[in-house]
């Protein structure tokens, strides 16, 4: 039979405000455990929330990115469990009433087609803080680390509009892309900025009802994402081949030992006995709010693609790539303003730099090649003082600090000799010193000249410490072979 | 100097009668010759309160002190106080010393008032009789055999038995209005959202509300002046406007609408708490009050109502207590589920169990609709019930508990008896309107409360009506047995 998988998300994303969204307590990652936790993340009695304005307005925005109706009142209710990393005993969380009510996300597939998916709701939480198994703690006791505890979050719940890997990772991409392009997250995948929960279900080709779904949490990468998903699919397919039923459970996966296990079953689930949080009153949003929010908000990424396909002639798949979050698209911006050639600083940030940034595990804020730097390199390509190759050497001096693209051109001597008669006095030398070679060639058919072509020319790039025009020795070369033939 | 109100401490001081320090002295002794016989004073703060009553007679020589400094007063324990053990009544946080001060504390810190030390009371304040604290039960002063009512026992107990002037308290379905009833003081339970609760450990937020407690009308204007503020660290503290109490408490009563609700005088009411209080309403009519005939229709949905709403909210504040990070833990626990179950077995004691095991029940899957959801309607009737009332009058005036004071123990045994100790009180809370006791009357030799209920942020009035009655009368005048 064939099957069908159906996919929704829950995303949760953490929001980039300064302090936690019911406290004065910063939220900045990394620091030593419980330092970022004052009373009220540590739920000591008798202390109060009080609600971040910033935190409201950023799901707002999020909702206003995404064309969703805003809620005029959303209401933050208790959500009832016990665990130690959760410090009052619930989280509070909205439920009936939340911020940002319903709207939808496009998404570009890689045949070129789009798919809208569309969001149920997102609402607004206090992220819980983290239980420690390992490190420096008595032997069976584990630790509890309360910074993360009320770091703002917005939780997105999509429809389960999905029907394949491929959407479900184009969707949460998307929303990515959303969030950090209107800088409402950080996007940092690696500290848990954005994480994910999927619900997928499978039923025969055809059919309109939905089967019973799991409920895979909390995996923090795409790739994690991609794995669950495609485990979880062939589980529940061999599950209903062998005559079984799936069985709606909560499922953890674990990314670096691949294994995904059931964690709770229906049955098994809490109650959260949910109900209005009398410590915090309605949150009222004037449509004054919403307006000025509206006007503030940054391009978004689909508005910033169609600019860039016209304002710098790329083409619609790069312009995806450089738009799909702000700080990459400013980078490039930057790099193309500097140096007035949109096309090489395209090519740049989505190749080396990029490759660069992925193997060092940096994002394009961290970069040590600053955009100033690439535009300076790129240049001194354009102006023909020095050659593709060369400005590799650049970029990786450039990377290592060792200056701009000038200051080491000068040291490392890369300047490339364009001199027409310099050159063609050095393809003449190489060609004298290797008369075995020039009567090969000439010995040689069409197509083994061609090949044989690139011995003659990296002996003459030997020759020239690598800084002869490539462009014009080829030319001198075919020129000045043409004649002895 | 034990038996001088608070105003006439004001005055002592400010003329330099007496220094703060001397009183201090004076109060810390007695609740060090008396504290035995209430068990009121749970804490003693006597070198702390030393030196802010020194540094409270300096601001004194120096001329320009608030009205309070130099006033030595008891915080019930509920309130944090920094680097004070804050225990709430509760084995649980006999450990706990919390790094700030309520905003309560704060206030009257900031005003040179001088902390005596913490009162006792029921503990996480859930109860009418003081009988649930961890630290054992307070006695009325009028009759050490019988309660002095819950949950601010320790307060009322304390400033009935002249260990302080006043004392800080808070209600939640009765809580400073019924103990103040049955030790004979006055006690007033502001409108919700007057005074903030930061650092108020909580029982059932949207319910609770700190208060003063003082043996005069004239007293608590002067306490709430300092105790009501607007607090931005508290999200339902409410931005109104804070009159000077003490302003208006001379304005002549004469002609003021007085309602009367029949509810409040049906089945359960004791024949003579409800002779002492017909004959305050006779005398407020004497004044020049007109007394009016009222019907809050829905009162006796009120304690049902509360014990759903109370206990809900309650099951969820009182989960931080799991042993984790601050508090009470359990003994070499087995795992985490071991360390919660006994933690908190151990920690509780059974009426907050009882109260927690309600709240949840109430909350859960399936039963939501049935009990919060209608108790939340019910809310609603009550408070409107109110809204109407108030277009007919200025305020409300009934008793504030059915009896005086009971035995210890004769209630233990059954809860809803115990609930019903707060039939009249609980009302006002439900609707967040403010309410107040004063002391009407003599019933087997033990005190009577009068509740005066005002519209939402009527306190000014409230405490205006309540000192023109004690202008004629002489009931906050009277002492308990063996106090000079």
């Amino acid at each position: 039979m064939n099957w069908e998988t159906v996919i929704g998300l829950e995303v949760h994303v953490q929001l980039a405000t300064k302090t936690k969204i019911f406290s004065a307590a910063s939220t900045s990652f990394g620091a030593e455990p419980n330092t970022q936790a004052c009373a009220i993340d540590l739920a000591m009695p008798g202390t109060l929330p009080v609600l971040n304005e910033q935190a409201v307005h950023y799901a707002i925005m999020f909702g206003l990115a995404i064309n969703a109706e805003i809620g005029k009142v959303s209401v933050f209710e208790r959500k009832n469990y016990f665990y130690p990393d959760l410090p009052k005993g619930y989280q509070t969380t909205q439920l009936e009433k939340p911020i940002v009510g319903r709207g939808e996300v496009a998404i570009q597939l890689a045949d070129g087609s789009t798919k809208s998916i569309r969001i149920h709701h997102a609402h607004l939480e206090e992220d819980a803080g983290k239980s420690i198994h390992e490190g420096d703690l008595p032997h069976g006791s584990s630790g509890v680390d309360l910074n993360r505890a009320g770091t703002p979050l917005i939780e997105i719940v999509s429809e389960p509009d999905m029907r394949n890997i491929e959407e479900a990772v184009a969707f949460a991409k998307k929303l990515h892309s959303i969030v950090t392009s209107i800088g409402i997250c950080d996007g940092k995948m690696s500290q848990g900025s954005m994480r994910f929960d999927v619900n997928v279900s499978v039923r025969p080709m055809g059919s309109t009802t939905l089967g019973t779904r799991t409920e895979t949490k909390n995996l923090n990468s795409y790739k994690f994402m991609e794995e669950a998903i495609e485990k979880e699919v062939e589980r529940q397919i061999d599950l209903i081949e062998d005559g079984g039923t799936v069985k709606q459970e909560t499922r953890l996966y674990n990314g670096d030992t691949k294994v995904a296990k059931a964690m709770r079953s229906k049955e098994e689930a809490n109650d959260y006995r949910y109900f209005p949080c009398p410590d915090l009153l309605p949150v009222i949003v004037s449509d004054d709010t919403i307006e000025k929010l509206r006007r503030a908000l940054p391009e978004l990424p689909d508005a910033r693609q169609a600019r860039f396909v016209e304002q710098y002639a790329l083409s619609t798949y790069d312009a995806g790539i450089l738009s799909s979050d702000a700080n990459t698209a400013n980078f490039f911006e930057s790099v193309a303003a500097n140096a007035s050639n949109p096309k090489m600083a395209a090519n740049w940030t989505m190749g080396e730099l990029s490759a660069a940034l992925n193997h060092a595990d940096l994002s394009i804020t961290e970069s040590p090649v600053s955009a100033e730097l690439l535009a300076g390199m790129i240049l001194r390509i354009a102006d023909n003082s020095i050659s593709g190759k060369m400005a590799k050497q650049v970029f990786e001096a450039m990377w290592q600090g060792e200056g701009n693209a000038d200051e080491i051109i000068e040291a490392k001597g890369l300047k490339q000799v364009s001199d027409n008669a310099a050159l063609e006095k050095m393809v003449s030398d190489v060609l004298e010193a290797n008369p075995a070679m020039v009567e090969d060639f000439i010995a040689s058919d069409e197509n083994k000249r061609k090949k044989k072509l690139g011995g003659f020319m990296g002996q003459i790039m030997k020759a020239s410490k690598g800084q002869a025009n490539p462009q014009q020795v080829n030319q001198i070369l075919l020129q000045k072979l043409n004649e002895l033939l | 100097m034990h038996n001088y109100t608070i105003a006439e401490l004001v005055k002592g001081l400010q003329s330099k009668k007496f220094s703060s320090v001397e009183l201090t002295q004076h109060f810390l002794s007695r609740i060090n010759r008396f504290n035995d016989q209430y068990n009121a004073v749970i804490t003693v703060t006597a070198d702390q309160a030393l030196q802010a009553a020194h540094l409270a007679d300096q601001r004194l020589a120096f001329g320009s002190a608030p009205a309070l400094c130099g006033v030595p007063l008891l915080h019930k324990d509920i309130f944090c106080t920094k680097g004070v053990r804050t225990s709430c009544g509760s084995k649980m946080l006999d450990n706990f010393i919390p790094p700030y001060n309520a905003t309560v504390v704060e206030n009257f810190e900031q005003a040179g008032v001088v902390m005596l030390g913490k009162t006792n009371m029921d503990e996480f304040a859930m109860g009418s009789s003081n009988e649930t604290s961890f630290y054992g039960p307070v006695k009325n002063p009028w009759a050490t055999d019988c309660v002095p009512g819950g949950s601010s026992g320790g307060s009322a107990a304390a400033v009935a038995g002249r260990l302080a002037p006043g004392a800080t308290a808070t209600d939640t379905g009765g809580s400073i209005r019924q103990p103040a009833a049955l030790c004979g003081i006055s006690g007033l339970k502001p409108t919700y959202g007057r005074v903030s609760r930061w650092g108020m450990v909580a029982f059932a937020s949207s319910l609770d509300q700190a208060g003063p407690m003082a043996r005069t009308a004239e007293d608590c204007a002067l306490l709430l002046n300092c105790m009501a503020s607007f607090d931005d660290k508290d999200s339902t503290c409410v931005d109104v406007e804070i009159p000077d109490y003490s302003a208006s408490l001379n304005k002549p009563v004469k002609g003021l609408r007085i309602g009367v609700p029949k509810e409040y005088f049906s089945e359960g009411l004791h024949p003579g708490t409800e002779e002492a209080v017909k004959k305050a309403l006779a005398d407020l009519e004497a004044q020049g009050a007109e007394l009016v005939e009222i019907s809050l229709p829905n009162s006796s949905l009120s304690v049902p109502a509360y014990y759903v709403i109370a206990p809900a909210e309650a099951s969820a504040n009182l989960s931080r207590f799991d042993g984790v990070k601050y508090g009470y833990r359990c003994e070499n626990p087995k795992d985490l589920q071991d360390m919660y179950c006994r933690t908190r077995s151990e920690g509780f004691g059974e009426e907050v169990q009882r109260r927690i095991l309600i709240g949840t029940y109430c909350l859960s899957a399936g039963y939501y609709d049935a009990y919060y959801g209608k108790a939340q309607q019910v809310r609603q009737l009550i408070e409107q019930d109110f809204v109407e009332a108030f277009a007919k009058v200025d305020l409300i005036v009934g008793p504030t508990c059915p009896s005086p004071a009971f035995k210890f123990g004769s209630k233990g045994d059954d809860p809803v008896a115990m609930y019903l100790e707060d039939i009249y009180t609980i009302a006002t809370n439900l609707a967040g309107l403010p309410g107040m006791s004063v002391p009407c009357g003599m019933v087997e030799g033990k005190p009577v409360g009068l509740q005066i209920i005002g519209n939402y942020f009527d306190e000014a009035r409230m405490l205006n009506v309540a000192h023109q009655f004690q202008q004629v009368t002489d009931w906050h005048r009277l002492m308990p047995k063996g106090i000079s």
